[in-house]
Formats: C-alpha cells, structure tokens, sequence
C-alpha cells in the first residue's frame, strides 16, 4: 500500500511542468529525461554533451535537497529481485530509444505541443504498464 | 546564461520527480494497479505538470525562438509507425516491472539504494544497446525501404 498524497502529488508534477519552461524558453529544447540520458552515454565532449551533463547535475542536486525534506528515503520501496530490476532497466532503456521518449518527453512535453505522436507513444506505454502490473500481480501472484 | 537556465530547469525536474513521489517505484506500481491497491497521485502529478507546460509552452511559441540558444529543436518526425508504439509498449512493459521510468531513476541515484544503481546501469546498457544496433541498421536503410 502507498498513500494517495495529493498535495505533494500536484506540487511534485507542478515542479516537472515547470522544468520543461526554462529548457524550452531559454535553450530550445524538449526536458525529456530519456533523450538527455541518454545523449550523455556516446561520451563525445562536445555542447551536446555538457547541457545534458549539467541538466542531469541539477537533477541530482534538486532530487538530493527535497529528498531532506519532503521524503522519507526509507519509504522507499522496489519490486522484485535484481532479475527483475535488470529485466525492467534493460526495457526500459531498449523502449524509450526506439520510441523516442518517456514519460517526461512524450507525456509531458510531447502532449503540451499537441503531438500525435507523443499522444499514441503515452497511450501506449501507460497501457503496457497497466497491463504488466496487471498480470504480474493479479495473474502470477508476484 | 543558457547554462545556468539548464541547470535550474534540471533542478526543478529532480525536485518534482522526488517531491510527487515518482521516485517511489512501488507507489507508481500501485497507480497502475487499477484493480488492487490502487493509489491515484499520478493522476495527479501528471495533470499538473502537462497543465503547466501547456500553458508556459503557448507562450514560449509566440516568439521565434529561444533567449538563449539560435532556434527550438522540436522533433519533426509525424509518423506513429511500428517502431514509435513497440518502443513505447517495451518501454510500458518495463516500467511496469521496475516502477521506474528513466527521470525518476536517474533522480533516484542520490539515495544510494542498490537497486537504483543496478536499474540505472541496465537502462544504459539498452539505451547503448538500441542506438548501437540503429547506427548498424542506418546505411542498409537505403537499399531495403520499399
């Protein structure tokens, strides 16, 4: 069980909302997490590298303070075993590649210009999760 | 000045992922649990940020182009093809596995959990593996697209 925690749920989502405004407004492009982290592991130094080194250093940072004060890090909880962890990264990384996104890119950011294609990649993955979450907990009994 | 813009837009990021909750795998596990322990939050969290960027996105399209950099790099593909919606299923299947997407997982790093790490490492593996085989299949596009 986890809480339904309103308050912190609108403030949280408010504050990625807001991230994608400077990103966009002041340099153009699109805060999707995926892409930046992506485009940090080709390892060639160049601008391309160093505004997503220094989006991902902000993020860290940003996720270090608030977790001092508006998380209990215990609370914390992971599925699984590593098997499972390994299996979902590896997913995870292999389906944001090819469908050019996650949840930030496409769910956010992509439905905010009104993108087609942002709209059927978030319909799609949230389905996929539901129905995973679905069969692995209602089905397999994990 | 575009850096320091970077930077804050990174920090609101990591504190949203982590104040919402979304760094918590098994309460994004619970909101697609729909049919058992159902926790709503990222109804949420998602309604708030898509509403917060929409607005702040109309009026950034109303000039030509960003403050700090020469234009906005938008993707200009349009086509929802197989590889768009089987990337983005691989992609659902996998969060619904883990409870994390890559934002909140790379967030994550700094509470210094295991399987943060491990999940992080994985993700990059795939992601380096996905654009290795891409590059590969690149050059042989040409002769095999009817």
């Amino acid at each position: 069980m986890t809480e339904f925690t309103p308050l912190s749920g609108l403030l949280g989502g408010g504050l990625i909302g807001l991230s994608a405004i400077p990103l966009m407004g002041g340099y153009g492009r699109i805060a999707g997490a995926s892409g930046i982290f992506a485009g940090l592991l080709t390892l060639s130094f160049n601008t391309e590298f160093s505004w997503r080194f220094i989006f991902i250093i902000g993020m860290l940072i940003g996720a270090a303070w608030s977790g001092l004060f508006f998380l209990d890090v215990s609370s914390l909880v992971f599925n699984g075993g590593p098997l499972t962890t390994i299996a979902a990264g590896l997913l995870v990384g292999i389906g944001t590649v090819l469908g050019s996104g996650c949840t930030s890119g496409h769910g956010i950011c992509g439905l905010s210009r009104f993108s087609k294609r942002s709209l059927a990649a978030t319909c799609t993955f949230t389905t996929a999760a539901v129905l995973t979450v679905f069969i692995t907990r209602h089905m397999l009994g994990a | 000045m575009g850096k320091l813009i970077v930077f804050i837009s990174g920090l609101l990021f990591g504190s949203g992922v982590t104040i919402s909750g979304m760094v918590n795998p098994m309460k994004v596990l619970n909101f697609f649990d729909i049919f058992g322990t159902w926790d709503p939050t990222l109804i949420l969290v998602v309604g708030a940020g898509l509403l917060v960027t929409l607005l702040g996105y109309q009026i950034i399209f109303k000039r030509k182009a960003p403050l700090y950099a020469q234009s906005f790099r938008l993707p200009t593909s349009q086509d929802i093809d197989a590889k768009l919606l089987g990337g983005a299923a691989l992609f659902g299947v996998g969060w619904g596995l883990g409870g994390f997407c890559p934002g909140p997982a790379v967030a994550s790093l700094v509470f210094g959990r295991t399987e943060s790490i491990t999940f992080v490492i994985a993700m990059a593996a795939g992601m380096l593996l996905t654009k290795q085989y891409q590059k590969l299949q690149q050059p042989k596009a040409g002769h095999t697209s009817s």
